[in-house]
């Protein structure tokens, strides 16, 4: 984990300013990510994952959104500090993003060669030429046929694969350290997503990049992940490698989470879901944010903000209630099938 | 491409040639007829109230007359009722009048409109967008005659600059230099006049659509990759933010031959909107018909060209 520390978000806390509210999309969020590795935000829709995203390349709106504290550290520099021309030069060329919508996310009056050369154009002194080269080669890379003829294609004329495959070489076209993915695969269908992953695996193990991967879903995270983030309500809850959070969660929102995915084992039951919905990000309960939902729930959860505690080397989770069930072995194996379990073992 | 072009002309004829009955039964619904135009006037004996019928073939069936209206437009030989000049060369004299007028006001109106906007919405909410917004709601709210005299009275009394018609009387004899400038000054006022709520409206919708691609996808995917902001905004967003306005361009074109008959007439300018409401003032129904039938032709032209650029702008429309 000490290995080659390329981003390490410490403590940040990105909040919007409404009229009467503050809504507290991010709320003291820290995470690392190192040199070549694949790490996950992972958590339900409107829980902070795209904003935290966002933010890393200071692309948050200022007003309303405003960073309340924290650090942003991208080899060791403070990210949070750069003026926008700073900025500029890192977007892109040494942070790039994928976003979620590929069929709004590439501009429809300009052909996808233009997108994708603007960017070596701008980062790289380089002549029109090489870039168109470099980005025949680029088409070739993700996977589109017949590239030199696909260059002068607009983007309504492909595909939401194809077009997700375009906006993956336009962020890998300065060669990236940290690629950011928002939910890269949300918007296409199964087939197509599956051949997207592959993808993102394949380059990423190829150029040996960094890849912060947003998404709700954990399929995707088992496939490919190295480390995991679950994030819940503006915060991170659990922590750990993909093995060890997926065998051995330890947050209850996690299990919940585990318990919600459709499974051979479960099949013919109903599916199960965590009770509840998210809190307003403006309105979060007070103690533990997840204390409404929570099996486990105590009456501390509903005064004190929970600590990360170390449940093994790496392994964390915000939780200590969970803990202390855990050193006294108390917490049920097979929790991440379901909370039957739980409950009874709350009842025993 | 030659098929779109043959398809649409033969659409828009057939679209002209309803155009042109309605408007002729509208006229001829209209209550009055043209040689009751004065019926006072003791000059105006039954018979020669009969002559003139019969003359102008008022005494047809309707759609003899309609016939006998565009056979008369078609060939040239449609002469005004009241002065008996022939009626394209009078439209034609008025329109070279109005000309100067319309172009400058356009070209006043598009050029100031768009970075007015352009820069109001890229600075949202600053003192220059809601100065500007509120600049842009009075000139829309304040009614064009009245605005006219302040600014008339403005500025006859302040700079000494003559106003009415298209030149000053008793000027013919001076120098070609002087007549020029004669002839600008005159064309200043009543060209920023109907440029100004063209600018204040034209602006706000600038404005508008430019504030709406400023918050598409593309746009942040368009920061993401690092590019500097005058990119950002001027490629990537105004590219599609003026898309829209390739329609209202083409809608521009029927205005050469409207005119604006407010201004034309507190100017006192010898335009087409003062000549076409002269016509209707005095049942002149040819040049009515007339200009009528001309301004459907343009306002079809504009659509068609609107169309034609719409091609070239927008790559999700080809054929």
């Amino acid at each position: 984990m000490e290995k080659d520390l390329l981003l390490s978000v410490n403590n940040l806390k990105v909040y919007f300013h409404g009229e009467e509210t503050i809504s507290k999309a991010v709320d003291g969020i820290s995470y690392e990510v190192a040199k070549g590795q694949i790490v996950s935000l992972v958590g339900e829709s409107g829980c902070g994952k795209t904003v935290s995203a966002l933010t890393l390349l200071g692309l948050v709106p200022c007003p309303p959104g405003k960073i309340e504290d924290g650090e942003i550290l991208f080899r060791g520099k403070n990210l949070l500090n750069f003026s926008e021309q700073q900025m500029q030069k890192v977007r892109g060329r040494e942070i790039s993003m994928v976003f979620q919508e590929p069929m709004t996310s590439l501009n429809p009056v300009f052909t996808i060669g233009d997108q994708i050369q603007e960017v070596i154009l701008n980062h790289e002194n380089v002549g029109k030429e090489i870039a168109l080269k470099r980005t025949i080669t680029l088409l070739k890379d993700v996977g589109i046929p017949s590239p030199e003829e696909r260059v002068n294609d607009y983007p309504h004329l492909l595909s939401g694969g194809q077009r997700q495959r375009v906006m993956i070489a336009m962020a890998l076209a300065c060669g990236p350290d940290l690629v950011i993915a928002d939910e890269p695969t949300t918007a296409l269908d199964v087939t197509v997503q599956a051949q997207i992953l592959q993808l993102f695996r394949e380059l990423q193990q190829k150029r040996n990049m960094a890849v912060l991967l947003i998404t709700h879903n954990l399929g995707v995270v088992a496939e490919i992940v190295d480390r995991i983030y679950v994030m819940y309500a503006g915060i991170i809850v659990e922590t750990g490698t993909v093995k060890e959070v997926f065998k051995d969660p330890f947050h209850p929102y996690t299990m919940g989470l585990l318990a919600a995915i459709p499974g051979s084992s479960k099949k013919g039951k109903p599916l199960y879901s965590i009770p509840g919905s998210v809190p307003d990000s403006a309105y979060k309960p007070e103690g533990c944010p997840f204390n409404p939902r929570c099996p486990y729930v105590q009456d501390e959860c509903k005064i004190k903000f929970p600590e990360m505690v170390n449940f093994k080397a790496g392994h964390q989770a915000r939780c200590p209630i969970t803990y202390r069930l855990w050193e006294n072995q108390e917490l049920p194996k097979n929790r991440h099938f379901g909370f039957e379990n739980v409950k009874r073992a709350g009842q025993a | 491409m030659i098929s779109f072009i043959a398809r649409n002309a033969v659409r828009k004829s057939i679209t002209l040639f309803f155009v042109s009955v309605i408007s002729f039964l509208i006229i001829y619904l209209a209550p009055g007829e043209p040689s009751q135009i004065d019926p006072l006037n003791p000059m105006f004996t039954k018979e020669v109230l009969e002559r003139f019928r019969k003359e102008f073939h008022l005494d047809k069936p309707l759609h003899i007359q309609y016939l006998y209206f565009y056979r008369d437009l078609f060939t040239g030989k449609s002469v005004s009722w009241k002065d008996n000049r022939p009626v394209l060369g009078k439209i034609w004299e008025r329109f070279l009048n109005s000309l100067p007028l319309f172009i400058l006001g356009t070209l006043i109106t598009w050029t100031l409109s768009f970075p007015v906007g352009i820069r109001a919405a890229i600075s949202r909410g600053s003192f220059y967008d809601r100065s500007t917004t509120f600049l842009a709601y009075f000139l829309i709210s304040i009614p064009g005659f009245f605005f006219a005299y302040i600014l008339i009275i403005l500025v006859v009394t302040q700079l000494h600059v003559p106003v009415i018609g298209m030149q000053t009387f008793g000027l013919s004899s001076a120098n070609s230099w002087t007549l020029l400038m004669d002839r600008l000054w005159h064309l200043f006022l009543p060209s920023v006049l109907g440029a100004a709520g063209g600018v204040a409206i034209l602006s706000r919708y600038v404005r508008n659509q430019m504030l709406e691609v400023e918050s598409q996808d593309y746009v942040r995917t368009a920061k993401a990759k690092g590019l500097p902001s005058d990119q950002v905004h001027y490629k990537h967003a105004l590219r599609n933010a003026l898309l829209p306005f390739v329609t209202m361009f083409g809608l521009v074109l029927p205005g050469l031959i409207g005119g604006s008959v407010i201004i034309e007439s507190i100017f006192s300018w010898p335009g087409m909107g003062r000549m076409a409401y002269e016509a209707i003032l005095a049942r002149d129904y040819p040049v009515i018909l007339t200009v009528n039938f001309v301004s459907a032709i343009l306002v079809l032209a504009g659509t068609f060209l609107s169309d034609l650029l719409y091609m070239v702008v927008d790559p999700r429309i080809r054929l």
